[in-house]
């Protein structure tokens, strides 16, 4: 019907907001036949709201669509899957059922119209089954469990069944993102297939390997907006300028070199497969770890607080060794850690900020393990006021605050008690620019007699706070920049892993 | 999801639940103080009706009648608090109750020994729970209803399954020589100034303990947390696995004190004697939410919850309402208190 390289779906000012989060900003976007496009952005950019308006999860607020020329209106997934839009999530098992049979998971769609017959008889659905297996030339163990598969075969149940229906447009969110590099091998076999065939591929990822393997053409999001867009060959530096640094200025404070080594890493590997690598955290400087998305960073921070065990390796803090089995004992050997994700890892939604704030240091406002409510409101009321926390009083629901100033409840509470290293992943997540330069000066306020490492992977954030920006790549350490004279290409060059020949997966 | 407006068929009366639509100050008071009112208007139409109802020792009957499902209530509110759930209490105290009777009747030993070897079980019968459902991951429902199933069997073993009573004949042929001793059967009847029976006082004290431990020491704000977000708690340090397992041993530990007076009440290891408490102390608590708006399981509404299944029991009973009415009105209350906490109060949260 349509020549290769012709538009699938036409898209013309889009525009969506929740509440006071405008998540998707005057967006235009093509799909083309027969090319894999590559929807980027950092967490936040407004990726998943544009693929949700794609597929009929959420109305737009404004702009138009077009597939083939007719202007749509998604109100609801099916009508999307109707017309030709089929969308494999990023949780491959929200996509399956896991106690069904293979085959019973790839006909489900049959399985579950309304209108199909009452009754199913097994051999019309292996029947069916086989089918849609055929069309990816696939062999799967039909009459087993899904929960007996591994994770690429699951994607490919899902994408067999997004397939089945013969889709004009297949959007794939994050597929590598649980898969070896053996399962991604064989689903980019698969993809360059369909893409043979006239399928528009949407292909969002983190993962460079995955977009320098397959993209004909990538998008970059930021804020909400299409920043940027390349075509073949793709210019790998600029993809990564467009999604993390566009306005950053280099060079714009001077570095605090800081003071005696607190943290001394030595021969750090992550995994068995990734290299080795030392770094050393020192008193009153603040060390920005920055990195794409699965480059390792969390992992990394996840081993010095003790949720994690690295595979070799050696972490001294103050000249002792750090043995940390669990969050209690690194915070009883001074080390302290805010997770990303705030809303999951950081608070409970029933307490109030008081309680919220206090919750790892009870004990040091106890006596006779008594809560002694003056001596915690006093340090509550503290770090309210030092963080210019924005609540009508301590006892209202952390719930009711905003998402900027809830983050700095979290950094209160870290900030109650002296640490030797605090730690602080993503800490600008959905934080609007106010609240984060309050942040930004607390940290540093604060940052002589301990040593700070904060883990941001935008480098406008990054460069806003650091002394130190270390860049981490393939759960490696690969290198180091004062924020003096910071050389932003160098940075980026780094980042992308542009130059080396960076290995496939 | 947008915002609902109030069920206008809530559950107190369409006047007050009309009005509440229209205030947000009169709703707030319809949450909070609702269930008491409730409670209050209960007791006054019982005493119009029956005015037996209302002298101080009908009153003091229906605390002792409900002291033993409020001790439950008390501990299955710290498991509920973790976010946890405890199905074995009833039976705990039924074991409680037949280790109690079979170490005196039987073994022919003291008060003090029967009453430790009844704490010393409900503790270690809530270490176990705790463990497997720490250690063994078992969703807590499981773990606590094999435990409860486990211990329902267990009790009757000892006995070839009957109830212990004294001078009955063992399994040699003999009569038992031991009996339960006055010291004991007074924890269950005795009545300080001839008025307030010994349970009450004890179920009160247990409550104040457990009020102070949950509501004002680190402790219970550490149990509430892990309820509220089991990872962050972690994450702020807190040794969560030790803390679960403490809270199903304190559960076991409320428990088997319900079973001891139990036991001293009725004097004999009846075999039955406990099989409602678990459904009713389980609806106390849950009433409990309601209370004061609390929404969420704690001490102070557990009380009343009890205070409150008590009261609409021995009100009925006055009444000469049949027994099978009162498990259904149970059940109505139940549903309705959980409306109030779950359905009516929700609509203002977000």
């Amino acid at each position: 019907m349509t020549e290769p390289g012709r538009e699938v779906i036409r898209i013309r000012g889009l525009n969506k907001r929740f509440g006071s989060t405008h998540a998707v900003i005057d967006v235009d976007l093509d799909i083309r036949r027969g090319e894999v496009l590559a929807l980027m952005g950092a967490n936040g950019a407004g990726k998943s709201t544009l693929i949700k308006i794609l597929c009929g999860v959420h109305p737009a607020d404004s702009g138009t669509m077009e597939i083939d020329g007719e202007a749509v209106d998604f109100r609801s997934p099916i009508e999307a899957c109707e017309a030709g839009i089929h969308t494999v999530h990023q949780i491959i098992n929200d996509g399956v059922v896991q106690q069904l049979t293979v085959a019973e998971n790839l006909a489900l769609d049959e399985i579950c119209r309304p209108e199909g017959p009452m009754l199913l008889s097994r051999t019309a659905i292996a029947a069916r089954a086989r089918e849609i297996q055929a069309i990816l030339g696939l062999d799967l163990p039909l009459g087993r469990a899904m929960s007996e598969l591994g994770q690429a075969e699951r994607q490919l149940v899902a994408i067999a069944r997004a397939l089945s229906h013969d889709p004009k447009v297949l959007i794939l969110d994050e597929p590598t993102s649980s898969l070896s590099e053996a399962e991604a091998a064989r689903l980019f076999v698969l993809i360059e297939d369909l893409r043979a065939r006239g399928v528009a591929i949407v292909y969002i990822s983190h993962r460079m390997s995955d977009i320098r393997r397959l993209a004909d053409r990538a998008v970059v999001m930021r804020d909400g907006r299409t920043r940027a867009e390349f075509a073949k060959p793709l210019d790998f530096d600029g993809i990564v300028h467009a999604m993390v640094g566009h306005r950053v200025s280099e060079g714009t404070r001077a570095a605090v070199s800081g003071g005696r080594t607190v943290v001394e890493i030595r021969d750090f590997a992550l995994t068995s497969t990734s290299a080795p690598f030392d770094l050393d955290l020192r008193e009153g400087e603040v060390v920005v770890l920055t990195g794409l998305i699965g480059a390792g960073k969390t992992e990394f921070a996840e081993c010095l607080f003790g949720t994690a065990t690295p595979h070799a390796g050696s972490v001294m803090i103050d000249g002792k060794p750090l043995s940390a089995a669990s969050p209690q004992h690194a915070i009883a050997q001074g080390v302290f850690m805010a997770h990303e994700d705030r809303g999951n890892s950081s608070l409970v939604a029933e307490f109030s900020v008081l309680h919220n704030m206090t919750l790892p240091f009870l004990r040091h406002f106890s006596k006779l393990s008594l809560v002694v409510p003056d001596q915690e409101r006093r340090a509550a009321t503290g770090q309210v006021g030092d963080l210019a926390i924005k609540c009508p009083s301590i006892d209202v629901p952390i719930g009711s605050l905003s998402g900027g100033n809830q983050q700095k409840v979290v950094l209160g509470r870290w900030l109650i008690q002296p640490c030797r290293l605090l730690i602080l992943d993503e800490p600008f997540q959905g934080v609007d620019i106010g609240a984060r330069q309050d942040i930004g000066r607390r940290l540093r306020e604060t940052a002589a007699g301990r040593a700070t490492l904060v883990i941001c992977a935008d480098l406008e954030e990054a460069t806003e706070i650091a002394d130190r920006i270390v860049v981490m790549r393939d759960f490696s350490v690969v290198g180091g920049h004062s924020i003096d004279g910071l050389s932003l290409d160098a940075l980026v060059a780094e980042i992308s892993g542009a130059g080396t020949h960076a290995t496939f997966a | 999801m947008s915002t609902q407006s109030p069920n206008p068929a809530a559950p107190v009366g369409a006047a007050q639940a009309g009005a509440a639509k229209s205030a947000f100050t009169v709703k707030d008071f319809v949450i909070k103080f609702g269930l008491l009112i409730i409670l209050a208007v209960m007791i006054v139409v019982f005493w119009r009706l029956e005015p037996a109802f209302a002298n101080a020792r009908n009153m003091f009957s229906i605390l002792q009648a409900v002291s033993v499902t409020a001790l439950l209530a008390l501990g299955v509110t710290v498991t509920l608090a973790i976010a946890g759930f405890d199905l074995s209490i009833g039976s705990t105290a039924a074991m409680s109750l037949m280790a109690s009777s079979y170490v005196m009747v039987i073994l022919n030993q003291g008060t003090v020994l029967a009453v430790i070897v009844c704490l010393l079980l409900g503790a270690f019968i809530g270490f176990l729970n705790g463990v497997l459902i720490v250690k063994g991951r078992i969703p807590d429902l499981l773990a606590t209803l094999g435990m409860m199933f486990l211990l329902l069997g267990l009790q009757l073993i000892p006995t070839g399954g009957r109830s212990i009573a004294k001078g009955m004949t063992l399994s040699d042929g003999s009569a038992a020589t031991g009996s339960f001793t006055d010291a004991f059967l007074a924890l269950g009847r005795y009545r300080l100034f001839d008025l307030v029976p010994l349970p009450v006082i004890i179920m009160l004290v247990a409550a104040v303990i457990l009020w102070v431990f949950m509501e004002r020491s680190r402790y219970g704000r550490v149990l509430y947390a892990i309820g509220g977000n089991e990872k962050a708690t972690r994450l702020a340090g807190a040794p969560v696995e030790r803390y679960k397992i403490a809270a199903y041993m304190i559960s076991g530990l409320f428990a088997s004190i319900g079973g001891i007076l139990l036991a001293a009440r009725v004097g004999r290891g009846d075999v039955t004697s406990g099989s409602s408490l678990l459904l009713d102390s389980v609806a106390a608590a849950l009433i409990g939410y309601a209370v004061l708006g609390a929404k969420k399981p704690n001490v102070f509404g557990t009380a009343i919850g009890a205070l409150f299944v008590g009261t609409l029991l021995n009100g009925l009973t006055m009444l000469n309402a049949p027994y099978y009415a009162q498990d259904f009105v149970k059940g109505l209350v139940l549903v309705f208190a959980l409306l109030f906490t779950f359905g009516f109060a929700s609509s203002q949260r977000r």
